[in-house]
């Protein structure tokens, strides 16, 4: 029996997140069955690299500013927050983190309330901590280095201003900062949503062949014999979800250098960084 | 190792510890560390060869071989490296073995039927009653010559971003003096490209070191594979049994990469204040001024 393409869409179109047919197909792969499954794995990968993104922006923000303090007590601890998640591979991060989360107590109580804590060592939450802290980490450092290359004429027009403080801060230091800080921070997010294909080949299993787009391009690869298929295919999704991120802050780029004259903006410009 | 281990049952306390951390599974699991760092000394001067090809091929004056270079180069720019990963050591493997059925097999069927990939059994690479050490030793060569493509793709970007950091002016100088396309390239280019490549290096060893871990899933018996298996928990059936350790394993892995990425930081410092004497850069500038 065979389905028509859209059929096979409405089949294993949301397979990843366990709607639809249960069964992955086994024998006489159809290229629609790789494109929809495979797409369909793209949900994962969106949804990490999205939540990561925007739960990592404003810690690495906090981040990068401990960084700066003065004060060794807040100093320390972000330099070496942000040491120890660039030092290392992302991949030993998962390893570690999934090891450290199976060994929890199963429930605890809190507040007289029973909590359990296997949730956490699935793939959405343990493995979406894992990169959230870790894209922190390369932000913080990011924004750190803009925060102390804001041109101190700025700073002296403001204070000539009458601001200081908080509101020199939120005013000036910081949008400056997120200005300078723009172009290496759209690297920065094309490159974590790149890092999402990791969660299900580190420590991280996949339940009920739930899993990421490189996750079905490996299944496909491995019963077919066959990589020349699956992995363009996933390679064609990324390469239009790395378009659309670099859209995306692409128009956020020039909201933040709306004010500047067209020659003095900064230009978003990729560089390579893989494994982290 | 010792002979106090002969029965790790009677002792207990440090001496048990010494003789669990030398146990023979435990030199290999060392060993492995070696084999990390033999991936390194390989894949790093191979890489930094194909960069120099692909960048080169990228600025040439033939339309076709520049395609070539910037096709490389970009590829990597989309798509997330591990899918390469996964993608070459098959491809590569399949590539190889259908190649060589060309040669050596009788009959010359298209090998990729239905789902399998067959070539004749004289075709396999290397053949199924090769030692498990040619196995392992072929499935290393696999993961260099990938680890090489991809980061020479890489190294290719940030060569080419240096060659033309190169100020024009001195380029046209040479040219004045009446120097080839070639002697310019060999005497005033190659030499300064270096001070503008090296930050993009640099950064470039740190991710190669932190792409190691990679090798397990390429199916090489790795520090990360040794880790799994040393730290699972052992029943009263192994020799040394104890309870799930495996994070104690992965945070000494940690500390190891922590510690490599960490001296090789310091590493670059040095390289690039050496490299800084006499440039018309920021760093040059400040070592003039400091008289050093």
């Amino acid at each position: 029996m065979s389905m028509t393409c859209w059929e096979t869409i409405q089949a294993y179109g949301l397979r990843s997140i366990g709607l639809g047919e249960n069964l992955l197909p086994r024998s006489d792969f159809t290229l629609c069955q790789q494109f929809t499954l495979i797409g369909s794995g793209m949900l994962w990968n969106i949804y990490f690299g999205v939540l990561a993104l925007v739960a990592g922006f404003f810690l690495a923000n906090s981040i990068a500013l401990a960084k700066g303090a003065r004060n060794p007590l807040i100093r320390k601890p972000a330099e070496w927050y942000v040491f120890i998640f660039r030092g290392s591979p992302l991949f030993i991060q998962f390893f570690l983190a999934y090891e450290a989360l199976v060994l929890l107590p199963n429930e605890f109580t809190l507040f007289g309330v029973e909590v359990g804590t296997s949730w956490t060592t699935r793939a959405w939450a343990g493995a979406l901590l894992v990169l959230f802290l870790n894209t922190a980490a390369y932000s913080a450092e990011i924004f750190h280095g803009a925060l102390k290359s804001i041109p101190r004429g700025d700073l002296e027009a403001a204070e000539a201003y009458g601001l200081a403080g908080w509101k020199k801060f939120i005013r000036i230091e910081w949008p400056t900062m997120l200005r300078l800080a723009w172009p290496a921070y759209t690297n920065e997010a094309i490159f974590l949503f790149h890092a999402t294909t990791l969660v299900f080949f580190s420590g991280f299993p996949a339940f009920g062949q739930m899993g990421d787009a490189l996750y079905y391009a490996n299944y496909f690869a491995d019963k077919t014999f066959n990589p020349f298929i699956p992995y363009p295919i996933v390679a064609f999704y990324f390469i239009l979800l790395t378009l659309a991120v670099t859209f995306f802050y692409g128009r956020v780029n020039r909201h933040l250098n709306r004010h500047l004259p067209s020659n003095t903006r900064s230009r978003i410009r990729l560089r390579p960084q893989l494994i982290r | 190792m010792f002979e106090a281990c002969a029965d790790p049952r009677a002792i207990e306390g440090l001496t048990w510890a010494a003789c669990y951390l030398t146990s023979g599974k435990h030199i290999d699991f060392y060993l492995s560390f070696l084999t990390v760092l033999l991936l390194l000394a390989i894949t790093a001067p191979a890489a930094l060869g194909m960069g120099f090809l692909g960048a080169t091929a990228a600025r040439s004056h033939i339309a076709p071989v520049s395609w070539l270079g910037k096709v490389y180069i970009w590829m990597v720019r989309g798509v997330p490296d591990i899918i390469f990963f996964l993608f070459f050591v098959i491809a590569l493997d399949q590539v190889i073995e259908y190649a060589k059925s060309l040669a050596v097999c009788a009959d010359h069927a298209w090998p990729w039927q239905g789902l399998e990939f067959r070539v004749c059994p004289e075709a396999k690479v290397p053949l199924a009653r090769s030692s498990a050490f040619w196995h392992q030793a072929y499935g290393f060569m696999l993961a260099v010559v990938t680890f090489a493509i991809v980061f020479g793709a890489f190294v290719a970007n940030v060569i080419f971003g240096a060659m033309n950091a190169v100020p024009r002016a001195q380029l046209e100088t040479a040219e004045a003096y009446g120097m080839s396309r070639a002697q310019v390239f060999r005497r005033i280019l190659m030499p300064q490209m270096w001070i503008y490549a090296l930050p993009g290096l640099g950064n470039l060893w740190m991710i190669l070191i932190k792409a190691t871990p990679l090798l397990f899933l390429l199916g090489v018996k790795d520090i990360v594979f040794y880790a799994r298996e040393l730290g699972g928990s052992k029943t009263q059936a192994y020799e040394y049994p104890h309870g799930d350790w495996r994070l104690w394993y992965f945070l000494a892995l940690m500390v190891f990469y922590l510690a490599f990425t960490h001296i090789s930081e310091i590493g670059i410092a040095r390289i690039t204040r050496k490299l800084s004497h006499g440039q018309a850069t920021a760093g040059g500038d400040a070592l003039r001024r400091a008289g050093g």
